[in-house]
């Protein structure tokens, strides 16, 4: 659609509708590139907000898988709650959808059932730094043989934009009115201490690089771990007057100092200056090593297969 | 002062006039609204030195609010459904060691299926922990009973849970009387704990008890909880003279007078069935309608007396016990069976599960059969039978007949999930 064919409909209406489809209601036909035929197009719409960082990060995921994959039938999606968590409802795989926090145990118990069945653990920072924290760096050392993506978007975004143990300091969050004052997880770095074997940090203004961290971690034996820095634009942005989806994009790629020196002092919103500004992160694969995983110490399948 | 307010807001304020000194709580829905504006009024240091803190889960801020009141402080937390079924061993630890603590329940139903939306089953799941229970019937009851709680916990030194329904009140603008601060004040004294760690006066707190002990540790959770069934009544007596209007108590009768059939009921759903008993009355059904506010501890004996002259009682309730019956039902047929007395029989209506609307409709449809005797003893408001029996037939037919919940829903066009 051109931008004079939506003006032309603000100012004339929509034009009318051609005889065949006219007063017929129609499904929209899935598009035809490779990615979306693993979207349950029955979950449509989605409830990602416009902007929201998730939606890139997902449609990098099905790209990446279906870079592999005919189909998911082999693969099983296991998610907690939260805004990264639901995405997996739009997958058309397996999946499980568990309480708050717990999806690295349900899906400990689905691989220890099912070894041979790949496993990819969807979850966010609140689901599983926060509340599932313990389960992380559980499942970390236990060096469980699936592979765990954390949508990092430093908020609770699904409750509307609380802190969370990501939040940067001197964040303002509904929760945090007086700017964070707390110090956040380095999440790939705990994992990596835990026993992760493979730990890899990505963002969503990357997704090419996710894509090929995504990949590795699908093909790692043993616990691994791509956390993905996203943004929740209609919380943390607004809140924190970093500006709109794409300005928040672009922060993700600037090399400036880290937000909290920037917010620090402030009292009130209005004094954060309109542009983003980002703690730099290092990026791509972080660590990686081999030892044997939770199935083949419990001899539930082969060495080394 | 008289203001449009939001309920979980009227709740934040009420929470704020009681000058709590650390609040401690996680996001969930629909509670989070509360928690955000009490983060707010500390914010606008509205608050004194109150410490307000956010932590990893529920189940952290049940133990924060464990440890800062066992240090004497005056603790609030905040939770609903999930959340609280996640602290739960906070929740009786609480209790069992007789701390203080305020929380509000934001009634939501329990998943799997994940659901976020209003029912008691929540509150009802820790019925049993030693925490008295208290529902808000308006938002204006849900803004007072919080600061009758502090009032009543500290006295006793019992922790005190408040239930206001999710969505329903706590999303609901009304309008609300605020108390002013000095009148709050000479309402709730300053908190005087009962026991506190002081390195001066050494104390343990959360010993070890055996069997020699145990029972009688128990019994005396129950003796408080009988103290506060005398309490409250007067309480509520101090609170309407102070603020002049009621709220709390133990229960709320409405056109009792001559009334054959009473409907039971706790929370905002009252205010619906005042609505249909009033409609009912002018077509010459004699009902009446009995609210119950405080429901642990469990007024059995205020109950069975309000009953007396009834011949049927409906109790509708927006939980139950899977396999086995209402759960307030449940302890109305006992009160009404140990009063010694012919009471009425006993109808149990399970309604409004999971945010299922509670329709003036529904509810004089099932009313009026009730008042001609026609109603069953348990029954479910508005089930779809056909739906049930449709999912019921296809277990029978294929073992690997899939999710029910997502079969059910696609039944009903809700949503396409492919199965295997």
């Amino acid at each position: 659609m051109t931008l004079e064919s939506l003006e032309k409909t603000a100012a004339e209406g929509p034009p009318p509708e051609s005889p065949a489809t006219a007063g017929e209601p129609t499904l929209p036909e899935p598009p035809p590139s490779a990615e979306k035929r693993f979207l349950r197009y029955g979950m449509m719409p989605h409830m990602l907000c416009p902007g929201c960082g998730h939606g890139i990060v997902f449609e990098a995921m099905l790209r990446a898988l279906s870079s592999r994959y005919e189909q998911l039938d082999d693969i099983a999606f296991v998610a907690g709650i939260g805004c990264s968590s639901r995405v997996v409802g739009y997958v058309d795989a397996c999946t499980l959808h568990t309480t708050h926090g717990r999806p690295l145990t349900f899906a400990t118990g689905l691989k220890l059932a099912r070894p041979e069945l790949k496993v990819v653990v969807v979850t966010g920072d609140g689901d599983g730094l926060s509340i599932g924290g313990n389960h992380l760096i559980h499942a970390a050392r236990r060096n469980v043989d699936l592979t765990c993506v954390l949508f990092n978007n430093e908020i609770y975004g699904m409750t509307g934009g609380q802190l969370a143990p990501t939040t940067i300091p001197g964040a303002y969050t509904s929760t945090s009115p007086q700017g964070n004052a707390e110090t956040p997880f380095d999440a790939a770095r705990l994992v990596e201490a835990a026993g992760a074997t493979y730990v890899a940090r990505a963002q969503s203004y990357r997704t090419r690089e996710f894509e090929e961290v995504f990949l590795q971690a699908l093909d790692h034996r043993g616990f691994s771990f791509v956390e993905v820095m996203t943004d929740c634009t209609e919380y943390f942005g607004r809140t924190n007057r970093l500006g709109n989806g794409a300005d928040l994009l672009f922060s993700q790629a600037r090399v400036e100092p880290a937000i909290d020196a920037d917010l620090a002092g402030r009292s009130t919103l209005q004094e954060v200056p309109p542009r983003p500004v980002r703690p730099v992160l290092e990026m791509g694969v972080l660590h990686e090593s081999s030892r044997p995983t939770l199935d083949q110490a419990m001899k539930l399948s082969g060495a080394g297969s | 002062m008289l203001t449009q307010i939001e309920g979980s807001k009227a709740v934040a304020e009420a929470v704020g006039l009681c000058r709590p000194e650390v609040v401690c709580a996680y996001p969930i829905s629909p509670q989070t609204h509360i928690i955000e504006a009490v983060g707010a009024m500390v914010k606008a240091g509205r608050l004194g030195s109150c410490q307000f803190i956010n932590v990893e889960s529920e189940f952290a801020a049940m133990s924060v609010s464990i440890g800062a009141s066992a240090m004497g402080a005056r603790a609030y937390t905040a939770t609903a459904s999930q959340g609280l079924l996640f602290m739960a061993e906070a929740v009786y630890n609480a209790a069992g060691l007789g701390l203080p603590i305020v929380m509000t329940v934001a009634n939501r139903a329990i998943g799997a299926p994940i659901n976020i939306w209003n029912d008691h089953s929540d509150a009802m799941s820790v019925r049993d922990s030693g925490w008295i229970q208290l529902f808000a019937e308006t938002n204006q009851e849900a803004a007072d009973l919080h600061i009758l709680a502090f009032r009543l916990a500290e006295e006793l030194s019992v922790p005190v849970m408040v239930c206001v329904d999710g969505f329903v009140l706590t999303h609901a603008v009304e309008r609300v009387d605020l108390p002013e601060q000095d009148q709050v004040d000479r309402f709730l004294p300053p908190f005087e704990p009962r026991q506190v760690l002081d390195p001066d006066e050494p104390v343990t707190i959360g010993a070890m008890v055996g069997p020699e002990a145990f029972t009688e540790v128990r019994y005396l959770a129950h003796a408080l909880q009988l103290q506060a069934l005398a309490r409250i009544p007067s309480l509520a007596t101090e609170f309407a003279a102070a603020f002049g209007r009621r709220s709390g108590g133990l229960v709320r009768p409405y056109r009792m007078e001559d009334a054959e059939t009473v409907v039971l009921a706790l929370g905002s759903v009252l205010g619906t069935v005042k609505d249909a008993v009033d409609s009912l009355r002018e077509a010459g059904h004699r009902l009446g309608v009995l609210g119950v506010t405080t429901f642990r501890p469990f007024p059995a004996a205020a109950i069975a007396d309000a009953l007396s002259s009834a011949r049927r009682v409906v109790v509708i309730e927006k939980a139950f016990s899977i396999g086995g019956h209402g759960i307030l039902g449940a302890d109305v047929a006992l009160a009404l069976g140990r009063s010694g007395r012919d009471g009425p029989r006993v109808h149990d209506v399970v309604a409004g599960l999971g945010g299922r609307p509670i329709t003036e409709a529904s509810l004089r449809r099932m009313l009026a059969e009730a008042s001609e005797g026609r109603l069953p003893d348990f029954t479910f408001l508005d089930l779809d039978r056909g739906l049930v029996e449709r999912e019921l037939r296809r277990m029978d037919a294929t073992r690997r007949s899939g999710p029910s919940a997502e079969n059910l829903l696609r039944d009903l066009g809700v949503a396409s999930t492919r199965i295997g």
